[in-house]
């Protein structure tokens, strides 16, 4: 077995250039980077309207060093399908070299993902396209200045989810829909979470999934400075604590087998999480005991799915 | 060269786009369009034609597709009509500012509502600012003719830019007409794929469809402009050599019997053929009536519809869709109207609504719009509101 990967072994190329617009703290701009290093220069990326399209692709600027598309918001992966169809024709009549392996990655948000894109996605994932679908996830509509998506986690205040009399922030009982088993219901290869504070992680999963031929996709917790109501310098911290808590979960999915990739053998209370952000800071004791046993029956399944339990419980 | 086949129209354009060699086809099925794409559908899949096709789950989807695919250097068709057109609204916008070529035809369909699926021009009409260059057939032989010359406009590189062709829908679409099929390699030697545009190369990296602030968003549009103006010469070019080498006419605008006329009736598509019998018929009784169809419709051909009507007193200008509340209740007419102003010549000009929702035109309603203009041809005050014929009051 080969001496596993640290962050000294990823590629030194960097294909986001610096001076985009992200905020400090983004980490959509940590997961962007790493995802470049993982693909290296033969690739195309397309990106729905986005935190991260509207800040890097500012005319005359961008912050590309690669080729890269927006088209509208809900259609990163219809336009993905495109771009990789051309591709597959332009070879087959020699206008491409057969050897030159271009790949395609979509990069969206959670808006254009789990809400507005999500047919153009269902249809990119069981047409069976090949393109590598990123969702960089910050829980609601950052770009537009905080609006609850359809991954607005319970509890969490944004400015269509307001703390009053009446609102406490995000309603939905329930955990939020599960992109990943959605994809993996699309019968895709390959489909992986990841975190912007496990950057080898991320990478690796990245790499992986280009090796696939088909649809893949990857869900990458995308941590929010402005809209989690965090200092910037926590982004990462706050990032980390996700999956320490259980909050949120490493694993993937290929060909039928789940593997959790950053184990827990023990896990800190959600509360830790939780009191770092803005966004939950009116939650009450009650309030995060139900987050708590949200987090703990997520935990469950997904050990069920591993086949033994690689999140542990609640140290005390 | 070719040879004539009985042909639908949606089966005529299917043999244009083969001709064409596209890389990437993509659509969704809405009637009347989908025979066009099942019969492309067949091409590809008993290996006569070598493209991706791409089923996708919306219209939406399908020119986010094309999109992608002219991006990345493919030569691109798809087909819609009405509702499909409308789900694509805001993408023929980008496609065209984003100054990507590709084909797509409007099979003419009603808008909904009531949900219709007969033909009138009101999906055509809504699209008239997208950017795209737009022409409406009215025969099949003419929806053939138009593939091979659009693909050649669009990838123009003074040109670049996406081109709608058009027929109307069952009227064309379902009825067999004799279709002169010319051979594959004189189409595509007419019209032989250009790599003219910007694509996704990962070995000379781009940015497509950044953000335009307004700093620079005002100066793409302004470029937009000029392009489409630039793409009037570039159809000339065109269809001056589509006539030398198919030896058949394609022109921005059709005449016919205007140059004595004292009366014209104006419009588009399949029903100015029932117009033009009615001309036939009103000449033996001495009434001097001629048409004018307009085929081209983005650029507007405002010199050369002026240069026909110059010597007309009144025209009628039909429409085929409603603009409610605007001030002539046609966009056809609002723009006749405003080229023969432009020009200062002193011609008046009316307004039908005609055949909404698959209404047919006939004869007696034909009759009607040229009694229409023979009693107002020496008057000098014209109705502005529309006259609606055929419809029940």
């Amino acid at each position: 077995m080969s001496k596993p990967l640290t962050v000294w072994d990823l590629p030194k190329d960097e294909f986001l250039a610096p001076g985009h617009r992200m905020c400090q703290g983004c980490a959509a701009a940590i997961t962007i980077r790493h995802i470049l290093k993982a693909a290296g220069k033969d690739v195309i990326v397309v990106m729905p309207t986005c935190c991260g399209e509207i800040t890097s692709t500012v005319y005359p600027q961008t912050a590309w060093r690669v080729p890269w598309i927006h088209v509208a918001f809900e259609n990163a992966a219809a336009v993905a399908s495109g771009v990789s169809a051309a591709i597959e024709a332009l070879k087959r009549k020699g206008e491409i070299p057969e050897e030159k392996d271009i790949k395609v990655i979509a990069i969206g948000g959670d808006g254009g993902t789990f809400d507005i894109g999500f047919q153009a996605l269902s249809g990119t994932l069981e047409r069976g396209d090949n393109v590598l679908y990123v969702c960089y996830d910050n829980e609601a509509y950052m770009n537009t200045g905080i609006q609850r998506s359809g991954a607005t986690p319970l509890g969490a205040w944004t400015t269509t989810t307001p703390v009053g009399k009446v609102w406490r922030g995000e309603w939905r009982p329930k955990k939020r829909k599960d992109l990943i088993a959605i994809a993996i219901a699309h019968n895709v290869p390959y489909a992986a979470t990841a975190n912007p504070a496990f950057p080898v992680d991320l990478y690796t999963k990245v790499k992986k999934a280009l090796s696939i031929k088909g649809p893949k996709l990857i869900h990458v917790l995308s941590t929010c400075v402005p809209g989690w109501r965090i200092e910037p310098e926590k982004a990462v911290e706050i990032a980390k604590l996700a999956v320490l808590t259980g909050m949120w979960i490493n694993y993937e999915y290929e060909n039928g087998v789940y593997r959790v990739t950053t184990p827990v053998p023990k896990r800190k209370p959600v509360s830790v999480y939780l009191r770092l952000q803005g966004r939950f800071r009116h939650l009450t004791d009650e309030d995060i005991k139900k987050i708590q046993e949200l987090v703990d029956a997520d935990v469950e399944r997904i050990n069920k799915l591993v086949g033994k339990q690689v999140i542990g419980p609640v140290e005390s | 060269m070719g040879k004539v086949l009985p042909l639908g129209g949606n089966y005529a354009v299917a043999y244009a786009v083969k001709a064409c060699k596209p890389d990437v086809i993509t659509a969704y099925p809405i009637s009347p369009q989908t025979t066009i794409v099942e019969r492309l559908s067949e091409f590809v899949a008993n290996g006569e034609l070598d493209a991706e096709f791409l089923h996708v789950e919306s219209e939406h989807s399908a020119l986010s597709v094309a999109i992608g695919a002219a991006a990345a250097g493919a030569r691109t068709y798809s087909a819609t009509c009405s509702q499909g057109l409308a789900l694509m609204n805001e993408l023929l916008y980008i496609m065209s500012h984003v100054r990507l070529p590709m084909v797509l035809t409007i099979v003419a369909r009603a808008l909904s509502a009531p949900i219709n699926i007969w033909n009138d021009h009101s999906d055509f009409m809504s699209v008239i600012d997208s950017g795209w260059i737009m022409m409406m057939s009215a025969s099949n032989q003419e929806a053939y003719d138009e593939i091979m010359l659009a693909y050649r406009i669009a990838e123009d590189p003074r040109v670049l830019l996406p081109v709608i062709t058009s027929m109307d829908g069952y009227i064309q679409s379902h009825v067999v007409e004799p279709v002169e099929v010319v051979d594959d390699e004189d189409v595509i030697s007419f019209a032989p794929k250009r790599k003219s545009w910007v694509t996704l190369d990962p070995d000379k990296p781009v940015t497509m469809g950044a953000v335009g602030d307004p700093n620079w968003y005002f100066e793409f549009q302004r470029q937009l402009w000029e392009a489409m103006k630039e793409s009037r010469a570039v159809f000339d070019e065109a269809v001056a050599e589509f006539s030398k080498k198919f030896g058949r006419d394609y022109s921005a605008i059709e005449t016919y019997k205007l140059d004595d006329a004292e009366v014209a009736i104006v419009g588009m598509g399949s029903f100015m053929g029932t117009i033009k019998a009615y001309v036939d018929r009103a000449r033996k009784n001495g009434v001097k009536v001629g048409t004018l169809r307009v085929k081209l419709y983005r650029p507007f051909p405002s010199e050369d519809i002026v240069r026909a009507l110059s010597n007309v007193k009144l025209v009628g200008v039909m429409d085929r869709a409603l603009v409610p509340g605007s001030p002539t209740g046609g966009f056809l007419h609002s723009d006749v109207a405003c080229a023969v102003r432009q020009a200062g010549l002193d011609v008046k000009t009316l307004g039908y609504i005609a055949g909404l929702g698959g209404k047919l035109l006939t004869m007696d309603n034909v009759k009607q719009m040229v009694d229409i203009l023979l009693k107002y041809k020496d008057v000098k005050e014209v109705p502005k509101e529309p006259f609606f014929i055929g419809v029940r009051e």
